[in-house]
């Protein structure tokens, strides 16, 4: 029971604790790890090369519902049309529309999701919208493609799927308008 | 001391009892409700094979433990052993739990798989939790409504307002705007929501799932049998939790697309509203049915409020001063204060129906109409 | 870092107390501390026990008679925050300070002045706490677990509460370290680790789990706060984060939490019945084993507090299985307890009723945990009454009933007087009746559709939460009780001997009741035969 063991122990014990504090941030980025993997909240961005030619799955037709949102923001954002059907696959087109109908410029942020989870993996985008943050003159009105894959390794239970948008303010005068984003996932 | 033991065992006895029975008074509201869905009934069944497996595990053990507890007593002259471990009987305990465990785990996994497989849908409903109420859109049909919680409920769950709830029917279970569905259809719900979680719980369909800002969670249901299902949010999501009831109709096909035809005639007429003059007593008579489901809960059916916590609108400043304020404070909010936001859940009519009914009701006279084209041009 | 220094040993070698004030502000002695844990506990058992008094009563009957919602939200998740971080925790810490020196033939504590500053952070911040019913927006009124975005809605006390989290991480990560550092460097030649009474060893694991989990909590409260004040975007959907992801981080600690409060029980437990069954534990080995497995299998299962919020069917099934597999290694306990009773020879005196009342009711919640861990199951479960019915099980039966079993057991030494055996009894029965009236009806409310966390409900309910408030208000009047037995314990008690209890083994019952101020100031010589009961 020398003071120098005691000592030691309790620097061993100080690393952990500074260890552990650190692991709790480093949940964060494995958290982002994992969100991938599983597909939560977010699609993967590719780009068109990435493409195989004559890769497209003819069997069988996927149900895509478009689900749009706004928080917090003075803009309609509707998607052209609610619902389409698919071949896996195949590149495949969506516009939504979105009109400013306040008096001032608003920049907006789409965050997507895709429901149901497991299936986010296998949707991939080569042109969203929501890669970047949209800007917005008084009463403007955009049409905005996003353009799609999806994966014909997608599992025959998923005969279904929804994409899902949510357009937030995140200009300077937003209420509570982070000042510094993280980066969102595509 | 053994009179003790005695009442201790039969106390443990009798609540086991209690515990076996339990299914037998489930129609007194003792268990889970059996529900109107595949799901429900899965889960119900799952709930009771399990229950039934903790029950025998737990006469079996304590069992053990009374009858050790009577025999080997001081006062019945019992010697203590010495023995303090037997590796074959460890063994033989822990194995055991492992297989009940994989007994219960393999129904269990079989009901899962059941309800993550959503797949096609007939309807799909999606659901937004909002403080404190949740709002429909049915996304085919493009039509989407408000359900609050119902008006004799709200007046009578005010602290200290006098109202026996046992007087109101389905107190706290009952809103103004039920949610309508068609029995025998697969229908997706959507959930998300605007500000914080939520979590949008029906009992007879058998799940609840949460309604997180910025995310969708889907699950479905199709429901056996016509009747109205009632539940509540279950996640905590402030001062009104309790009190945003979730009612839900499932009616036949026919009633069912009159009712959504109906909803959709509604919503075209609202759109265009937008774009004509309105008269003061339209305006009035909207702005009530607006007030009573956005503004009541805080301001009171008397427009009093609650002296400490909420603003009266009786001869407030802002209900009797200019109408650009009030514009302002319904549609941004006041900051600081529990007073929210309204302009990006209320449409054009909506906000200027409801400010003409605040600025002319309750002894109120300013007299103005606030017309939709004011309200569009401060957007 | 030099905490025990050789002037230090040698001015502690004259046994004189330090008098007055100044003997509790700037005490070094892990007696005194542990005293003033304990006491610091009970206090706050009934400030936290008042808080639980105004739900049961608002829940009486449907519609609201005595308070706003704000204020009961703000009641149940300060009485949790009370009962889990002011009583739960400082009253296993107040155990650990008196009995593992004792146990382990220490004279002190490795680190008497850390030990000192790790006490007294606990008053303070719960002052700071506390403080927060008088500011702006009221006290943390969002849960005790502080989901965003709704606790950003909280007002002035926001930054109060996050701190008062900071410190009470800092105070119990203090005492963690101190015991580990206590017992793995200063036990009395010829004690083993597997000679340790078990109560040690549970300590060893609940100190490993503190400093594996309080960070964590740290880290995520400090999250919450940047994100409210500093611009960050960790749980705000609109900046790419993601609020779900706080629930994932703050079960990743909250799950060992839950095993911070119950493994110390376990260990209490785990030297009464061998007491009173004048027996020595049965399967010791698997006993440290059982612990050592339930705290790993911990940082594994915590996804099943938040089944709702929706997940990938693995991740679903995975946790699933391994919150089932838990059952295992609490089942051996719980086979390990009866089989030291069987062929034993029992007494019941008040402490041996409190563990036994533990085994059955704890066992209880167990039940309910294992339903509760069943996905499919907990998609009904999840937030209602059901859970709260669980959760008490665990908490009040579980390791507050471990507690009262401690107290009663440990008293006379501590005190040097035997306490009213007919009162602790009375006491015993009182509470074991009135709190199965308060938490069993809660099971049929909660699977009859009853959210938790309402100050308000349907009038279907009205009866069980009738029963349910008239058996919280008896439990809670019980309680004072027990201050009486202890005060008349301290006061009038009879004189107890150096082993009170006829079954008692161990280093502690070899000492005077009460000990000297200083104990063990020469390490005793260990028969590693007879070490541990």
């Amino acid at each position: 029971m020398t003071d120098k063991n005691v000592n030691r122990t309790v620097y061993k014990l100080l690393l952990v604790t500074a260890g552990m504090f650190a692991f709790g941030y480093a949940l964060v980025p494995l958290y982002r790890v994992y969100c991938d993997l599983t597909g939560r909240g977010s699609t993967t961005a590719v780009s068109e090369s990435a493409i195989r030619a004559g890769d497209v799955d003819d069997e069988r037709l996927v149900t895509v519902v478009f689900d749009t949102n706004t928080r917090d923001i003075p803009w309609t954002f509707k998607a052209e049309q609610h619902k389409t059907r698919i071949r896996p696959g195949k590149l495949s087109e969506a516009v939504f529309l979105v009109e400013n109908r306040s008096g001032r410029t608003v920049t907006g942020r789409a965050i997507p999701s895709v429901s149901p989870v497991q299936a986010g993996i296998y949707v991939s985008k080569m042109d969203c919208f929501c890669f970047s943050e949209q800007v917005l003159a008084p009463g403007e009105t955009r049409e905005m493609p996003v353009r799609f894959i999806v994966d014909t390794d997608l599992p025959e239970r998923f005969s279904s799927l929804t994409l899902s948008y949510t357009f937030f303010d995140v200009g300077d005068n937003a209420a509570g308008a982070p000042k510094q984003t993280q980066k969102a996932n595509s | 001391m053994s009179a003790r033991n005695l009442k201790l065992f039969a106390g443990a006895v009798i609540s086991l009892l209690l515990l076996a029975i339990q299914p037998a008074w489930a129609e007194y509201g003792l268990n889970l409700p059996e529900g109107v869905t595949p799901i429900s009934r899965n889960i119900y069944e799952l709930h009771m094979t399990i229950f039934y497996i903790c029950c025998v595990i737990a006469a079996v053990v304590f069992g053990v433990m009374f009858w050790s507890i009577f025999h080997h007593r001081k006062s019945r002259g019992a010697k203590a052993a010495q023995f303090h471990h037997n590796t074959t009987v460890e063994i033989i305990w822990t194995a055991i739990p492992m297989v009940i465990l994989i007994l219960m785990a393999i129904p269990a996994t079989k009901s899962l798989i059941l309800i993550e497989s959503t797949g096609d849908s007939d309807i799909t409903i999606k659901i937004t939790g909002h403080q404190w109420r949740w709002q429909y859109e049915y996304i085919e049909e493009d039509f989407s409504f408000f359900s609050s919680l119902a008006p004799d409920s709200n007046e009578a769950r005010q602290l200290r307002s006098g109202v026996d709830p046992a007087t109101i029917d389905n107190y706290l279970l009952e809103v103004d705007n039920p949610v309508v569905v068609p029995v025998g259809y697969k229908i997706r719900f959507m959930t998300t929501a605007a500000d914080v979680i939520h979590s949008w719980w029906v009992p007879a369909l058998g799940w609840k799932r949460d309604s997180i800002p910025g995310f969708i969670n889907e699950s479905w249901a199709i429901i056996e049998e016509e009747g109205t299902y009632r539940g509540q949010c279950a996640e905590l999501c402030g001062r009104d939790h309790a009190f945003m009831p979730i009612v839900l109709k499932a009616v036949s096909e026919d009633e069912y697309y009159d009712w959504a035809g109906n909803m959709m005639v509604a919503a075209m007429d609202a759109e265009a509203g937008a774009d004509r003059e309105w008269g003061m007593d339209e305006l009035l008579e909207r702005g009530e049915q607006v007030y009573s489901t956005f503004c009541v809960a805080c301001h009171q059916v008397n427009g009093m409020g609650i002296p400490g916590a909420f603003k009266p609108l009786v001869g407030s400043p802002v209900t009797t001063g200019p109408v650009e304020a009030h514009i302002d404070t319904v549609m941004n909010g006041v900051p600081g204060t529990a007073m929210a936001p309204f302009g990006m859940q209320l449409n054009d009519v909506d906000v200027a129906a409801v400010i003409t009914y605040e600025r002319n009701s309750w002894g109120n006279e300013m007299g103005d109409a606030v017309q939709p084209s004011t309200i569009a041009a401060k957007r | 870092m030099s905490y025990g220094t050789t002037h230090e040993r040698h001015h502690d070698d004259h046994d004189h107390k330090p008098t007055g004030l100044g003997r509790w502000l700037f005490s070094t002695n892990h007696k005194d501390i542990g005293t003033m844990y304990l006491v610091f506990a009970l206090i706050m058992f009934f400030v936290g026990g008042a808080m639980a008094m105004v739900i049961r009563a608002e829940l009486f009957q449907p519609g609201l008679q005595y308070v706003d919602p704000q204020f009961f939200n703000a009641m149940t998740t300060m009485h949790a925050l009370v009962m889990i971080f002011g009583v739960i925790m400082p009253a296993g810490v107040g155990l650990a300070n008196w009995m593992v020196p004792m146990m382990i033939g220490a004279p002190d504590m490795a680190l008497p002045r850390m030990n000192n500053m790790s006490f007294w952070i606990l008053p303070f911040a719960f002052i700071m706490l506390l403080s927060t019913f008088f500011m702006e927006g009221g006290a943390p009124a969002g849960g005790w677990t502080m989901y965003p975005p709704l606790i950003t809605q909280l007002g002035d006390g926001f930054p109060f509460l996050i701190f008062t989290v900071h410190f009470l991480g800092v105070s119990s990560i203090m005492g963690a370290i101190n015991i580990i550092a206590t017992v793995f460097n200063m036990r009395a030649p010829g004690m083993g680790f597997m000679q340790l009474p078990l109560f040690v060893w549970t300590w060893i694991v609940t100190a490993f789990l503190l400093i594996a989990s309080m960070p964590v909590l740290a880290g995520a409260v400090t999250m919450l706060l940047t994100d409210k004040y500093f611009g960050t975007s960790f749980f705000v959907a609109a900046g790419g984060g993601d609020p779900v992801m706080f629930q994932h981080i703050f079960w990743f600690f909250g799950h060992p939490e839950v095993y911070i409060l119950i493994l110390p029980a376990f260990g209490i437990v785990s030297q009464i019945i061998p007491t009173f069954s004048r027996k020595p534990l049965f399967g010791y080995e698997s006993m440290v084993y059982a612990t050592a497995a339930i705290a790993f299998l911990s940082f594994f299962v915590w996804a099943h507090h938040m089944f709702t919020v929706g997940m990938p069917l693995a991740g679903e099934l995975f946790f699933m299985y391994a919150t089932m597999s838990i059952a295992v290694p609490t089942g051996v306990k719980v086979f390990n307890w009866i089989a030291t009773m069987w062929r034993g020879s029992m007494t019941f005196e008040t402490p041996m009723l409190f563990a036994l009342a533990f085994v059955i009711l704890f066992s209880i919640g167990g039940f309910s945990g294992l339903m509760l861990g069943i996905t499919p199951a907990d998609f009904q479960y999840h937030d209602t009454y059901f859970v709260v019915a669980h959760f008490h099980y665990v908490l009040v039966t579980g390791a507050i009933f471990a507690l009262m079993a401690g107290a009663y057991f440990w008293l006379p030494k501590w005190t040097g007087h035997m306490y009213d055996e007919k009162l602790g009894q009375l006491h015993f029965w009182l509470s074991t009746i009135s709190v199965n009236v308060l938490f069993f009806p809660q099971h049929f409310v909660g699977l009859a559709g009853m959210p938790r966390r309402i100050p308000d409900y349907a009038v279907q309910f009205t009866e069980w939460n009738m029963i349910s408030s008239i058996g919280g208000f008896a439990f809670g009047l019980s309680q004072l009780l027990f201050v009486w037995v202890v005060i008349k314990c301290i006061r009038e008690g009879k004189a107890a001997s150096e082993q009170v209890w006829e079954g008692a083994r161990g280093l502690e019952w070899t000492l005077p009741s009460p000990p000297p101020f200083h104990t063990f100031t020469v390490p005793p010589k260990v028969d590693a035969a007879t070490a541990h009961s």
